[in-house]
């Protein structure tokens, strides 16, 4: 297979000037990652500063009700609240052994950025994050946390003013400040060296989630789901799967937001509803008009709000091995409360949909077998989503129990 | 595949001086298939060497295609041509421009929010060929040509007038298929090296290069720059020894005035950003080409 593509997908489609520092990173993937100090090192910040490693939690009032095991794979206590730091940890430390002495990162909902900003204050590297204008306004208390940490928050007012559009500026900075700098892509998508850099930083959740299932009940899992918004949190998990021979039967699931679900409005599942092309340094599927337009993308979590997805998502969907399924807002944020209730962990948004579509699907699952989800944050920056669409949620209990008998 | 290889057409290079060119190397350019006598490739060659042979710089303004409006674009397509544009570089309106600076941005958001498209920009381009003087290059990213079927498009611009095509986000490790489609035409692919660009990725280029090439003067996007860093003459210098097609500099320049003391002579310069301010700003490119001349 061609270098950096997963089957047709992937590659390295970004201007000429980028190529040198991806050229330079792709080597420092090659000599620095399998190092064994660099992996001691990471290994020790991911356990003594990142909280490693996440428990593989029982759900037991959600499992009685739908007939079989539901597990959540617990990256929402990973310190930032989020899996992302598995993957800012790893590559702040590259950029440090690379002599970088700046992280440039993207963020949409604010949660790459925030633990961009964290590895970096850690590490003692400089911080800029760059986030569509309209997101610092939705995730406002991201961009404080951000600040705390030091970062330098740069708004982006081109294009849509969203995760997109931070993307392109992150490059262009990146273009220019490419000697001092390491960008820290988010996702596992983007040029090449990054699918496979973020998929194998991430795939501690799913190395993990394989011992912790043996132990739990000595087996793998029957079913595997995680959400997809670039797919990083998806690919740590499933790719120890895939790479498995052991894990054949292993079936994996990943969801996409489709966001309203009202026809004609935008949503984010490239995979289910995009065509190929090329966005971001990658061709994968992508969310297009016919003249090859990016469409913007919609999702009520701005973690999964993006048009496009890792190439290996792509491959991984064309070939079958994953099945990618697509639930929308309402769903999601039904799971969301679900979740609160039943087992006392408020989810992320994005990490909603994973579980929803359980919650959706569970008569087709196999009773009495085991089913892990990954709940790859926690809820804490949605606060304010969540009182806009479900304010009943959100009252006190009494109040809430006679606005329900009101409305009967 | 029936390629012209036409060795005879050998081209007697103009411009630089051998000075220009590094000491003992040799460049490694041959005649890339496609470049015989009448291929757009050819055209481009020439055209910059004609300049050259009369003592200029040879002058390629760049417009993005329905900028400011669509019936403005016409007009100024046609100014810069009876100006005296020795090549001109249309744009092709994208979404998402990752080479390009706020002005290019802001022409691509314009001219898409104008229902500018590849089709129709095909369209008008061949309507307009017959009386053109200059030879056409496009410029645009990769998937809105991806999109439109990359032989139907290589096709298309052909019977256009199009003789070359500059994509920013198509480096020359993924190239091949447009490439390929673009050579069967005879249309230039031009590759757009830079300041950070080894000599080693340099040679890639030169073994499929045609047209001219594109140095780009800036670590950075597209927009004016008053000032050049010294790595742009070692840039030049290393680009120089490694093609035997002209370079033109691009990224920043405002107007051929601006080469005056540079330490090295370019056999072309693009002039962008600066042209599509001074159309936003009510200019037309008529005087654009009168103030550059
Ligand atoms: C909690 C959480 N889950 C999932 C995602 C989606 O990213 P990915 O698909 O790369 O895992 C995000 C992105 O911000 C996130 O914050």
């Amino acid at each position: 297979m061609k270098k950096g593509y997963f089957g047709e997908f992937g590659g390295c489609f970004v201007p000429e000037l980028l190529m040198p520092p991806l050229l330079e990173l792709e080597q420092a993937c090659t000599d620095i990652l399998p190092d064994k100090a660099f992996r001691t090192e990471l290994d020790g910040l991911l356990r003594g500063y990142a909280g490693r490693e996440t428990p593989l939690t029982l759900c037991p009032t959600l499992s009685r009700e739908l007939g079989f095991n539901l597990y959540l794979k617990r990256e929402d206590l990973l310190h930032t609240g989020a899996h992302k730091l598995n993957n800012t940890l790893g590559q702040a430390l590259l950029a440090e052994r690379m002599g970088k002495s700046v992280l440039a990162a993207e963020t949409g909902a604010g949660q790459h950025g925030v633990a961009t900003a964290a590895a970096a204050a850690r590490l003692g590297l400089s911080c800029v994050v760059f986030m569509g204008e309209e997101d610092t306004r939705r995730q406002a208390a991201n961009v404080m946390r951000m600040r705390l940490l030091g970062a330098e928050v740069r708004p982006v007012a081109s294009g849509t003013r969203t995760l997109k559009d931070a993307i392109n500026e992150a490059l262009r900075f990146w273009i220019a400040e490419q000697r001092t700098t390491h960008y820290c892509f988010g996702t596992a998508a983007g040029p090449h060296p990054f699918p496979t850099l973020v998929r194998d930083l991430q795939s501690v959740i799913g190395e993990e989630t394989k011992v912790q299932c043996r132990s739990a009940f000595g087996a793998l899992p029957d079913v595997v789901v995680a959400c997809v918004g670039g797919g990083s949190n998806a690919a740590g998990m499933f790719y120890p799967f895939v790479a498995d021979p052991e894990a054949d039967a292993v079936r994996l699931a990943g969801i996409e937001a489709g966001g309203t679900g009202e026809p004609g409005c935008y949503t984010s599942a490239p995979l289910n509803l995009g065509s190929p092309g090329v966005l971001h340094g990658q061709y994968s599927m992508l969310l297009q008009d016919a003249d090859g337009q990016i469409l913007p993308s919609h999702s009520v979590s701005a973690g999964l709000d993006y048009p496009g997805v890792g190439p290996e998502h792509a491959w991984f969907h064309k070939t079958g091995r994953v099945e990618y399924h697509v639930v929308v807002d309402a769903e999601a944020l039904h799971a969301f409360a679900r979740l609160c209730r039943s087992e006392g962990i408020i989810p992320a948004l994005e990490s909603s949909h994973a579980l929803a579509w359980v919650l959706e699907n569970a008569e087709a699952l196999p009773a009495g077998g085991n089913v892990v989800v990954s709940l790859s944050g926690r809820g804490d920056k949605d606060m304010d989503i969540i009182r806009e669409h479900m304010p009943d949620l959100c009252l006190p209990a009494r109040a809430a129990e006679k606005e329900a008998v009101q409305c009967l | 595949m029936p390629l012209i290889l036409n060795q005879t057409e050998k081209r007697s290079r103009t411009a630089p001086s051998t000075t220009d060119r590094a000491e003992g190397s040799r460049p490694e350019q041959t005649s890339p298939p496609g470049s015989g006598q009448g291929s757009g490739a050819s055209v481009l060659t020439r055209r910059i060497e004609e300049a050259n042979a009369a003592g200029r710089v040879a002058f390629i303004p760049f417009i993005t295609a329905g900028f400011p409006t669509p019936a403005k674009f016409r007009e100024a397509l046609r100014e810069l041509d009876e100006g005296g544009a020795d090549i001109i570089e249309v744009g092709v309106p994208f979404s998402d421009p990752v080479a390009d600076g706020p002005m290019v941005q802001e022409a691509s958001r314009r001219a898409l929010a104008a229902g500018v498209g590849l089709r129709g920009i095909l369209e008008e381009l061949a309507e307009g060929a017959a009386g053109r003087k200059a030879p056409l290059v496009l410029m645009g990213y990769y998937n809105p040509f991806l999109r439109y079927g990359l032989e139907r498009f290589a096709r298309d611009a052909a019977a256009a007038g199009v003789s070359g095509c500059i994509v920013p986000d198509l480096p020359v490790d993924e190239d091949g298929p447009l490439r390929a489609a673009l050579e069967a035409q005879g249309t230039a692919l031009i590759p757009l090296v830079g300041v950070n660009t080894p000599v080693e990725r340099m040679r890639a280029y030169a073994r499929r290069a045609a047209g001219y090439v594109y140095l780009v003067s800036v670590l950075g996007v597209t927009g004016e720059r008053s000032a050049f860093a010294d790595e742009l003459a070692e840039a030049f210098t290393r680009a120089r020894s490694v093609f035997s097609l002209p370079l033109a500099v691009g990224f920043g320049f405002s107007g051929p005035a601006q080469l005056e003391g540079m330490p090295f002579r370019p056999q072309a310069v693009v002039v962008g950003s600066a042209l599509l301010r001074f159309l936003d700003a009510g200019g037309s490119a008529a005087d654009f080409m009168r103030r550059c001349a």
